[in-house]
């Protein structure tokens, strides 16, 4: 018999002071945020924190005995650098516990100035291979690495086998098909991609258009799909949308589907996860707070039946009626998908 | 200033063997100073393997070509990192470094490295770190535009850090890379077993909006643009900035003809005479500048797109 792994942290998302407060009253042990600008890539209008908020939820967090993380997740644009150094500093001022970064650059800023500032390698660095984590480890000394949601298990379990560096996966959530990082579908059809600006597919290029039979979604004038009437409409994130190839049209590049690892909690806790992350920094505190609760309990029994462990249906049943599209996968995880 | 070199890109797409052979054995007469070769997209693809890519840089190399490797830009499994070592460990040829994996490796062999647009490299500390890892050159990411690119070189001219910088010039952008393989998705097939159907694509599949706009290009598990970037307009501006080359991605044809045309474009700004080159008859796509003007990527040469309704 293996030791007993501990459990896997639940990192949950705040986008605003009520979500921070739902997470942590939901079971969460660590809750992620970002500051109101373009240094975190949930970059948008009526979310985030200042300084005043960002000081109440760290207390109110810390005072519950949980951790808070600052994600500095876009990449320092230009030459002009002075506000990313400064969310290094408001963080490191703050108390925050670790922030999270995907620039080099700055993880290196942030080693000089504040030696025992905990660091966390950003999924948006792109780091799928255990090699690029050492690099981080060696120059930086981050101490957690976010992975993308590019990996099967298989693939988790090398990389957690080739380093002491903590691995943190993604949950639940909406599924980016796309490396983190490695994307920049965005900024093609905008201008603004989460590498640069730290949105993706943003509100404000986002036009819907009333016809007589259809109703068509654009981004910055490009057509990403089209609803009949009575068809849900989704948000125009323009990898989701339907395209024609070939005469074909479809969903080419990825369904509008969620992320959910419920029911490979326990071959998660057993390869040696550390973390396991919630997406959702853009969603409302009811979100939050179901979420949280659903996989706070999920995760609790897997720890204690391990392979006995079920899903239970009441937990599906919460999870799915907040998924997006309402379909539910194990993403790359594990891979059926074509 | 220094004159502006023309470097060849690696094949993006999924040719044969034979096709491959055939397209280096012509391309070493072009007037490159670089050619970068090797799989950077899909560990499936194998009509060469690492052994196959070292040999023909090396025969390559012997044309007077300066010749790089470029690595696999995501690497997720143990396979990848051994075909990505026996790379770094060929002790003669350079490594282009797609990921930040390569460039540890390149740093640990000692090899000074040319630095991908994988790497995501936005502004002048990062491109000193990278430098000081061994990157004797630089790919900005492809969405960087002209004014972001020129206050990082200032910045890293006032550091005093020397790098030379090479620019995506021509050919479909590479946008994005996936664990899903969308050939694989439109034929029904599963990833691991593809069938090869890029194959069937020498330059990717077309992707349309619904009202038939070609938007995208899909390539595997990369996305790319449908529109041809071409910075052909820029070579004045870019000469002046201090580039030192300009990078031509591979495509099934005219490749030949687009060489042609940068090297009468440079040769004018070299000579202060205005050539007009015209190399919209070498591609079946828009050609695009966006980024480089700060815009979206696909809007077109020429076109001022506003942006919002």
């Amino acid at each position: 018999m293996p030791a007993t792994r501990p459990l896997p942290e639940l990192v949950c998302p705040a986008g605003s002071l009520p979500a921070l407060k739902a997470a942590v009253d939901n079971g969460a042990d660590t809750v992620y945020l970002g500051l109101k600008n373009d240094t975190n890539a949930r970059n948008f209008a009526g979310l985030n924190f200042d300084d005043r908020t960002a000081r109440e939820g760290i207390h109110y967090a810390h005072q519950h005995g949980r951790k808070v993380l600052l994600a500095i997740n876009t990449y320092a644009q230009g030459g002009d650098i002075s506000r990313w150094h400064r969310a290094i500093d408001e963080g490191a001022a703050l108390g925050v516990d670790a922030i999270i970064l995907a620039d080099i650059g700055l993880m290196k800023y942030a080693r000089d100035r504040y030696p025992d500032l905990r660091l966390h390698m950003s999924v948006q660095s792109s780091a799928t291979n255990y090699e690029a984590i050492k690099l981080a480890q060696d120059m930086f000394d981050i101490r957690r690495a976010v992975l993308p949601r590019v990996l099967t298990l298989d693939q988790v379990k090398q990389v957690i086998d080739h380093t002491n560096v903590e691995i943190e996966v993604f949950g639940f959530g909406s599924l980016c098909v796309m490396v983190e990082g490695r994307c920049l579908l965005s900024s093609y059809a905008t201008g603004e991609s989460p590498n640069s600006h730290g949105v993706c597919s943003p509100a404000k290029f986002v036009r819907w258009e009333h016809g007589q039979q259809a109703l068509g979604a654009r981004l910055n004038g490009i057509l990403i799909d089209e609803y009949q009437q009575g068809e849900p409409a989704g948000y125009p994130t323009l990898c989701k949308g339907r395209f024609e190839v070939e005469g074909d049209t479809y969903y080419a590049l990825e369904e509008p589907t969620s992320l959910n690892v419920m029911s490979m909690l326990p071959q998660i806790i057993d390869i040696g996860v550390a973390a396991i992350k919630v997406e959702g920094r853009q969603r409302s505190p009811a979100y939050v707070a179901q979420v949280t609760r659903t996989l706070r309990e999920a995760l609790d029994a897997a720890g204690r039946d391990k392979q006995r462990f079920a899903v239970k249906p009441a937990w599906t049943q919460a999870l799915s009626k907040l998924a997006e599209g309402q379909q539910q996968t194990l993403g790359a995880y594990n891979r059926p998908w074509k | 200033m220094k004159k502006l070199q023309l470097t060849l890109g690696p094949v993006l797409f999924y040719w044969s063997r034979d096709d491959i052979l055939r397209f280096y054995s012509e391309a070493a007469d072009w007037p490159l100073e670089t050619i970068y070769l090797g799989e950077a997209v899909c560990s499936r693809r194998q009509q060469l393997r690492g052994q196959d890519w070292i040999s023909l840089g090396r025969e390559l190399a012997q044309s007077g070509r300066q010749v790089v490797l470029s690595s696999q830009a995501l690497i997720e499994s143990e396979s990848d990192l051994r075909r990505l070592r026996k790379l770094v460990e060929n002790g003669e040829l350079q490594l282009e470094a797609n990921d930040l994996g390569a460039a540890r490796l390149a740093q640990q062999q000692g090899q000074p490295f040319v630095a991908g647009h994988h790497l995501n490299i936005y502004n002048a500390d990062t491109l000193a770190l990278i430098r000081s890892l061994g990157a004797r050159r630089w790919i900005p990411p492809v969405e960087m535009d002209r004014d972001t690119l020129s206050a990082v070189l200032g910045q890293a001219a006032f550091n005093g850090v020397q790098i030379e910088t090479e620019l995506f010039a021509w050919g479909r952008l590479p946008l994005a890379l996936s664990a899903r393989c969308f050939t694989a998705r439109h034929y029904n097939l599963s990833k691991d077993d593809c069938q090869f159907r890029c194959m069937e694509h020498p330059d990717g599949l077309r992707l349309n909006t619904r009202e038939q706009q070609a938007f995208l290009t899909i390539n595997g598990i990369q996305t790319m643009s449908d529109g041809c970037q071409s910075l052909l307009p820029h070579l004045a501006d870019i000469s002046a900035m201090g580039i030192t080359a300009l990078r031509i991605s591979p495509q099934w044809q005219h490749t030949a003809q687009v060489v042609q045309g940068y090297q009468q474009a440079v040769a004018a700004i070299e000579s202060r005479t205005t050539g007009e080159v015209d190399l919209s008859p070498y591609s079946d796509s828009l050609l695009v500048d966006g980024y480089w003007r700060g815009s979206a990527g696909i809007s077109a040469i020429g076109e001022t797109r506003h942006a919002h309704s």
